[in-house]
């Protein structure tokens, strides 16, 4: 039995250590005095400072905030919408085929839902007689939109469906329309569905590069983009430096989440002692 | 049979007091008819308990009441007034769910003052008539809890004051006391009926169980497959079942094939007895209903039949002897021991014999022998899970 | 009336369905309509019959990605089972762990991946030597493992934390060793997380470009980095028929592992 425990934390240990090591030498060299990633010539926040020197990256940082928050509001709006519509729809063969439609994104890659939106918007564009460069924000919050919305769909239809229609059968007993309804009783008991398909939506934009990367254009940047772009030729460690700050940003959403949802977890058990 | 009223009662004439009726109601889910052509008036101030088994369509004529399900065919009126199409928020009938389906969002106060709130009432009157509600179930002081904290006897008591405190005309009730244990259920079936008498409105009870219907209900309305099998006080529907379904689900009962000879004479288990029924065709094959406590066990050749004990089990008040009479399994109730394998004789009296015409149900019911206590809570835990 | 009622409340559905049909199906419509036309916009096979030139790109595509996904089962089902089986506690943490990584950009780790490998890299200059590894198959396996791995991992382990403890105690009651109940019991309980971890491993590593950029050091050319290829150089109908195809493959594949999946129970994909 020890025996097994031993093996299973020297696994864990293994593979963990594997994953972070690319991280860990990332941040590692974000310090590096030297324009290099290989050899590290002593500590310094040279890379940084170079970072907040460049306006380009600001542009990207706020671009990136606005789409994703533009496109989870949307997707969010829209999907829980759609996941209320979906939950009364008596008509199965119907039902399926709007969620099968919906996961389409979901299941494609990334590259074919890029390429196909790619070529709607090009087609879309030549239609109407505009530029297509100009449209890069539009064309990136339509597409961020759709591939988020079958996640919010996801979160927030088990909600609906594990409510069961008894609470909405009381609140129209109560004296109810069903629009009343959903607005008192439904909708505060989908929140926490609402709130995490949200934070998905939001995520999954801000972490989107191969969408984006077809559907976008040069008049709207944003920083996987910019990441992309820097990437192409050989790096210097301002890159790191700007990857450091995202981890260490994600890394303390993720306490934070966690510490909170840990929190409520204890209240609830508090209470029900 | 007391009261020639089995037909005249599902297709009611007296118009007066009547303040549900449910006329021609047909209703089918996915091509499966639940309530074939259903007819049922329910007065004023009443404790009306529909009692079947389960998929008996109870609950569905509950719900074309509450107004969550709209009939095929026919119509539902309220004081006269058609409400067939008027969805349930506009109707002056409320529902206790069989879950209770409290808001879990909100805490005690807030679900029980929901429906005063949507009127818009003054603050000041919620709040008065919320703490006369909470007074009325008892739960003074919890005002601030989460309903998820309360155990499932406080629960129903939430859902009975939020319910009430409209002031509906009627109250519908599914199966609340369900998901409650023996003791507490014993205890509910007592208050509500205290509640229902206390504010003077109709109460609408669907269950499956025989004992709290009879209990706590001025009429009970037994069903099956779809139809009523009978309506009428609980002494009624159990002294005088109207066929061998009714006598087979309300208690125990042994049911047998018998003749009528004659006025007062009938025939069964190869033997005429004397009994107090007439109105029979001459030799009109009919069903004879002989309750377990009603048989009288005496020394073998002094009864009317004899046969030989299969089976003892001890149940506290008395013992349940199943005796084999020509083939047939009998249960009988008594007081005193017998062995097993003994030979015993029956004595039954005539006003323990019950005659009923011959229905669909004839044949189906009313022979112990395959009887098993365990077989019958199975089926009924499977009852309580499905509805 | 109640089917009026219904219709009127699943309305809440339509801006969703007008957005889908808008944007998902009419851009895949677009994709077969450029598939089978081309650059004129007259209809034609050509794009479709001149893939077969591509036909090694898809089918060392396939190699790697299906030796990715492997290989992600065989680290990932036991890093599941462990944390799975940790304490609560640890638990949270094992999955923090796991998911800082997924939620750092795929870019920026893969690109990290490769500053350590590359020749003049952190490991060649830590130790030393001189290894050749950008530009091999094995650095462009190692980037789709390392890259997602905990699409494997997560999946697997919803599953298995879901299985009832006492399934445990029932199996060692019934007589099952460890190595039985976990062949016996837990595995096949399993599946349906192993199908959603292999599915969604799978179709990123088939359709990775930048992976393949970096660590391939432009040796390797995969389906992805062909379809880029089309799209930077605005051959955009040879680009469409490609992409449809790799749609068609993975639709195939993903139906036939459903079909496995079912006789297992429900598929979460």
């Amino acid at each position: 039995m020890k025996a097994k425990k031993y093996l299973s934390r020297v696994y864990l240990t293994l593979i963990f250590g594997i994953l972070y090591i690319p991280i860990i030498t990332l941040v590692f060299f974000s310090f590096n005095s030297e324009n290099s990633t290989a050899e590290f010539g002593g500590f310094s926040l040279r890379w940084y400072r170079e970072l907040f020197r460049s306006s380009e990256t600001f542009v990207a940082l706020r671009n990136t905030l606005i789409l994703a928050i533009l496109s989870a509001v949307l997707a969010t709006v829209i999907g829980t919408a759609a996941a209320a519509g979906i939950h009364r729809m008596r008509n199965k063969f119907f039902r399926r085929t709007v969620i099968s439609v919906t996961n389409i994104p979901m299941m494609n890659p990334d590259i074919v839902t890029g390429m196909s939106m790619m070529l709607f918007f090009v087609a879309v564009v030549g239609i109407l007689g505009l530029n297509y460069d100009d449209m890069g924000f539009l064309h990136m919050l339509i597409a961020h939109t759709t591939f988020s919305l079958p996640y919010v769909i996801l979160s927030v239809l088990p909600r609906i469906e594990g409510l069961g229609k008894s609470l909405t059968e009381a609140a129209l007993d109560l004296g109810c329309t069903p629009l009343q309804s959903f607005f008192k009783v439904e909708l505060p008991n989908i929140m926490p569905g609402i709130l995490s398909g949200f934070v998905l939506a939001f995520t999954l934009s801000l972490d989107d590069f191969v969408i984006s990367y077809f559907v976008g254009s040069s008049s709207f940047q944003t920083l996987p983009l910019l990441i992309y772009s820097m990437t192409k030729k050989k790096v210097t460690p301002d890159m790191y430096a700007l990857s450091t700050l995202i981890i260490v940003v994600v890394f303390a959403l993720l306490i934070f989440s966690n510490v909170r949802a840990s929190k409520e977890n204890k209240r609830k058990e508090g209470k029900k002692a | 049979m007391n009261k020639p009223e089995n037909d005249t009662a599902l297709t009611p004439s007296d118009a007066s007091g009547k303040l549900i009726e449910l006329r021609g109601v047909s209703k089918s889910f996915d091509g499966e008819p639940v309530l074939k052509n259903f007819n049922l008036y329910i007065r004023d101030k009443e404790f009306v308990t529909l009692l079947g088994p389960s998929g008996c369509g109870k609950t569905t004529t509950l719900r074309l009441i509450g107004g969550f399900e709209t009939p095929d065919e026919g119509s539902i009126i309220f004081e006269g007034k058609d409400i067939t199409d008027v969805p349930p928020h506009a109707r002056q009938v409320n529902t206790v769910f069989q879950r209770y389906a409290l808001f879990p969002h909100l805490n005690v106060y807030d679900n029980i003052a929901f429906g005063l709130r949507l009127k818009k009432l003054p603050k000041t009157e919620i709040d008065e008539r919320v703490h006369k509600m909470l007074d009325m179930v008892m739960l003074k002081g919890f005002e601030r809890r989460k309903v998820s904290s309360l155990s499932g006897g406080q629960q129903q008591r939430v859902a009975i004051a939020r319910s009430l405190i409209n002031e509906p005309r009627v109250l519908l009730l599914d199966e609340p006391l369900g998901a409650l244990d023996l003791k507490l259920r014993k205890d509910m079936q007592k208050e509500l009926k205290s509640i229902q008498q206390a504010i003077g409105i109709t109460f609408i009870y669907v269950t499956h169980d025989q004992e709290e219907a009879l209990s706590m209900s001025d009429i009970i309305v037994v069903m099956s497959d779809g139809e009523i099998q009978q309506i009428g006080t609980p002494t009624d529907i159990y002294n005088e079942p109207k066929n061998a379904f009714v006598a087979d689900f309300i208690g125990e009962s042994n049911i047998l094939d018998g003749t009528m000879l004659a006025d007062c004479k009938v025939k069964f288990a190869g033997h005429t007895f004397t009994c107090v029924d007439s109105g029979f065709a001459p030799n009109e094959s009919v069903d004879v209903v002989v309750r377990p406590e009603d048989v009288d066990v005496v020394e073998p050749g002094k009864g009317m039949l004899t046969g030989t004990v299969t089976s003892v089990t001890f149940k506290g008040v008395h013992y349940e002897i199943i005796v084999d009479i020509k083939g047939f399994k009998w249960m009988i109730q008594s007081t005193d021991y017998v062995s097993e394998g003994a030979t015993i004789g029956v004595y039954i009296e005539p006003e323990a014999i019950h005659i009923m015409k011959k229905s669909k149900y004839s044949g189906m019911f009313g022979d112990y022998s395959s009887y098993s206590d365990e077989l019958e809570e199975l089926s009924n835990a499977e009852e309580e899970e499905e509805e | 009336m109640k089917k009026k009622r219904n219709l009127m409340q699943s309305i809440a559905a339509a801006p969703h369905i007008a957005w889908a049909v808008l944007f998902i199906l009419m851009p895949l419509f677009i994709v077969i309509y450029y598939a089978f036309t081309d650059a004129d916009g007259a209809f034609s096979f050509e794009n479709v019959t001149g893939l077969s030139e591509y036909a090694s790109i898809f089918g060392l595509s396939i190699e790697l990605s299906v030796i990715a996904t492997f290989i992600c089962l065989l680290i990932g089902y036991p890093l599941a089972y462990i944390i799975a089986r940790s304490k609560p506690k640890h638990q949270k943490l094992f999955l923090m762990l796991l998911m800082l990584p997924m939620w750092t950009n795929l870019l920026i780790r893969t690109y990290s991946i490769m500053a350590i490998f590359d020749d003049g890299g952190f490991l060649n200059s830590l130790l030393g030597t001189e290894w050749h590894i950008i530009g091999t198959k094995g650095a462009v396996i190692f980037g789709m493992v390392y890259d997602f791995l905990p699409y494997m991992v997560l999946p697997i382990y919803t599953c298995i934390s879901k299985i009832d403890p006492k399934m445990w105690e029932a199996a060692a009651d019934l007589g099952c060793n460890t190595t039985r109940t976990l062949t016996r019991v837990i595995f096949p309980l399993s599946v349906s997380g192993i199908i959603s971890g292999v599915t969604m491993v799978f179709v990123p590593s088939i359709s990775t470009f930048y992976i393949s950029q970096k660590l391939g050091g432009g040796t390797f050319e995969l389906i992805g980095d062909t379809i880029e290829r089309q799209f930077v150089s605005n051959a955009l109908n040879t680009g469409a028929a490609i992409s449809l195809v790799m749609m068609v493959l993975i639709l195939i594949s993903l139906s036939i592992m459903n079909r496995f999946g079912e006789e297992e129970g429900e598929v979460i994909v």
